[in-house]
């Protein structure tokens, strides 16, 4: 395990609702310039982690720590200049035109009676070429397919001009070419940026694929972290997601990838052919 | 093998190096912002003219300007400064008031039901101004003041009891609360020995009838504080309203969606302490103004259309029976009523509430 430097952090962190614990005595190290993603069933309290690690829920036990200092200690408004949340479902006000909404991004750099300025609109300007969406500045945000209202909630999100971000599900209601559209923008943004991604995601494959660091969650707790070769096993999935499976590698990304095996049957038995599997994933790499 | 060679018809679009200012393509928003709200101003002064200067007793715009500036003329100089000009006066004061509240109010609980003449809030300051009128027998500002605090309690309970912003429950709750203080209302009026129709109409129905100068002045007075700060404040409401999580990942927490309804409930408040609890202006301000711009929120439309609102419905109120002044929340309840069955009826028709 290779040894780096973490802005944010959790010790012992307990989250709930009520009488309800979601996330328990969780410690977790955020590594910068990096892709995490939490992964994990229903209900194993990812997307609660995600919001206490953006100081959403207040812990109940242990803390957050953002450049060492409690981020509940610290001024919110000071905390968004330095970490940005998109949450699974933003509101996009009826009639918003996409340029109005993405410099809404800059609220946390504006003052009361501060002006718009040269530096915002840079801001503006980058996150939504970064993005592409440049060209749809002033359509109206509720009149945009799925796909594209995503990139405008992203370019939110990076007019922010924070250096870490966290992502609740940037990928639900997408179809998978979106999907990958949408990880593929996140991941192009982590690298000439630099900036540190967290986010929560349903599908294991592409996180195994995307992430650099995998935190997997059960029952509010941390059964396994580490590159996604380390956390993505048999023994892993089965344990976490109850799930009996076969973990092949993916002859794309090379990453591992997870195959259930369920009880349905396959209506033509094929013995497993391990050359076989050898081939396709050379093949593939000389695309 | 053999594809069909296919014309070539697109050719690669060069990105231009220059791109566009931003301003160009937030401009079409901008402007209809501008015609809208201008529109507005206009609608204002007009309704204002006709509610001043037209009715059973009509004066001519240099008649008018010559008894503003102290001349006195017979009658007529009575006629203007102490009924009509101050009905006039109050009626934008309230209007302006109301129609901003409700807007704030819709707008941060993301619910056009949500406007503080349904849940509550305005009956709240009537129950507890007629509270202090009646049974302890307060008079003019310490009466305000209670109806301030009334209503701060009462929106303190609604928020409680409903346990979230937004949502149908806070409404629920909120509708609740209103009826148990129209019974109280009630109740203090009947008990009271010196029953006045008058009083009973102010602070049950809302009405314009025969307000000094002085509390016209007060609420003046309150309005030039409450409405510049909501000014400044509001601009975390382009935040705030992109919902909750998202407003607090930028900064902006839920302290400052209370604090922005304190200044709503206030807002209420004193219209209520003036004018009494004039039924749906609030409410209906918000959606109108929201129509004018195109789905967006705003505030200053909001408040104008609220004054624009008061001015017509006291105008209808004064002259639609001969011979009597009806007050004007029954005027405002009668095209209120219907403007509510229709926002439902929208609303499942299309399946959205607003």
């Amino acid at each position: 395990m290779t040894h780096h430097s973490s802005r944010l952090l959790t010790q012992d962190l307990t989250l709930g609702y009520g009488e309800r614990r979601v996330v328990r005595e969780v410690s977790v190290a955020i590594p910068d310039g990096a892709i995490t993603v939490v992964v994990g069933p229903n209900a194993c309290g990812k997307s609660t982690l995600l919001k206490g690690l953006a100081r959403l829920v207040r812990p109940r036990g242990g803390t957050v720590l953002l450049d060492g200092e409690q981020i509940h200690r610290r001024p919110t408004k000071e905390v968004a200049k330095v970490l940005g949340l998109l949450p699974q479902n933003p509101i996009a006000p009826e009639g918003v035109v996409v340029a109005d909404l993405v410099g809404r991004g800059r609220h946390p750099h504006q003052g009361v009676f501060t002006r718009w300025t040269a530096e915002d609109r840079a801001a503006v300007e980058e996150a939504m070429v970064l993005t592409d969406t440049y060209d749809l500045a002033d359509r109206a945000v509720d009149e945009l397919s799925g796909g594209q209202r995503q990139r405008v909630w992203i370019a939110m999100a990076l007019a922010q001009g924070t250096d870490l971000l966290l992502l609740d599900e940037p990928t639900t209601y997408l179809d998978v070419a979106h999907q990958v559209e949408m990880l593929d923008l996140l991941a192009e943004l982590n690298t000439r940026r630099g900036t540190t991604i967290v986010m929560v995601l349903h599908d294991l494959n592409l996180s195994a694929r995307y992430a650099d660091h995998l935190v997997a969650l059960h029952d509010g707790r941390i059964v396994a972290e580490g590159t996604p070769d380390e956390v993505v096993t048999e023994q892993v999935v089965r344990t976490v997601f109850g799930l009996d499976n076969r973990v092949v590698q993916d002859p794309v990304s090379h990453t591992p990838l997870v195959v259930p095996v369920g009880r349905h049957r396959p209506r033509r038995p094929v013995a497993p052919d391990p050359q076989a599997d050898q081939a396709a994933a050379t093949s593939q790499e000389n695309r | 093998m053999s594809a069909p060679t296919l014309p070539v018809t697109t050719t690669p679009v060069e990105q231009p190096e220059v791109r566009p200012d931003l301003r160009t393509a937030t401009r079409r928003p901008r402007r209809r912002r501008r015609l809208v709200l201008g529109g507005l101003v206009l609608a204002l002064v007009a309704a204002f003219a006709v509610r001043v200067l037209l009715g059973d007793y009509t004066f001519t715009i240099p008649d008018f300007f010559r008894i503003l500036f102290g001349e006195q003329i017979p009658v007529s100089t009575f006629i203007l400064m102490e009924t009509k000009l101050p009905r006039a006066v109050l009626a934008v004061l309230v209007g302006l008031a109301f129609g901003a509240a409700g807007s704030l109010f819709q707008m941060l609980l993301r619910n056009p039901l949500a406007s503080p003449d349904i849940v509550g809030v305005s009956l709240g300051a009537s129950a507890a101004g007629i509270f202090a009128l009646l049974t302890l027998g307060l008079r003019d500002g310490a009466v305000s003041l209670f109806a301030v605090v009334g209503a701060v309690v009462i929106s303190g309970v609604v928020r409680w009891v409903a346990g979230t912003t937004g949502g149908y429950r806070l409404v629920l709750v909120g509708v609740g609360v209103a009826a148990a203080m129209v019974s109280v209302v009630q109740y203090l009026l009947a008990r009271s020995n010196t029953w006045d129709v008058q009083l009973a109409l102010r602070w049950l129905v809302g009405s314009l009838n025969n307000v000094p100068w002085s509390t016209i002045g007060l609420l003046a007075l309150a309005l030039v504080v409450l409405l510049p700060t909501l000014a400044v404040m509001a601009r975390s409401l382009e935040v705030l309203e992109l919902g909750e999580e998202a407003a607090a990942g930028l900064g902006t927490g839920r302290h400052r969606t209370d604090a922005l309804l304190l200044v709503g409930v206030l807002l209420t408040a004193v219209g209520v302490a003036a004018a009494g609890p004039v039924a749906f202006v609030a409410f209906m301000a918000g959606p109108i103004a929201r129509a004018l711009m195109g789905g967006r929120h705003s505030l200053l439309a909001g408040a104008l259309v609220g004054a624009v609102l008061m001015l017509l419905a006291d105008h209808t109120a004064a002259y639609l029976v001969p011979d009597v002044v009806l007050p004007v929340g029954i005027v405002t309840g009668a095209v209120g009523g219907p403007f509510l069955l229709w926002l439902l009826a929208r609303g499942a028709a299309t399946g959205r509430t607003g």
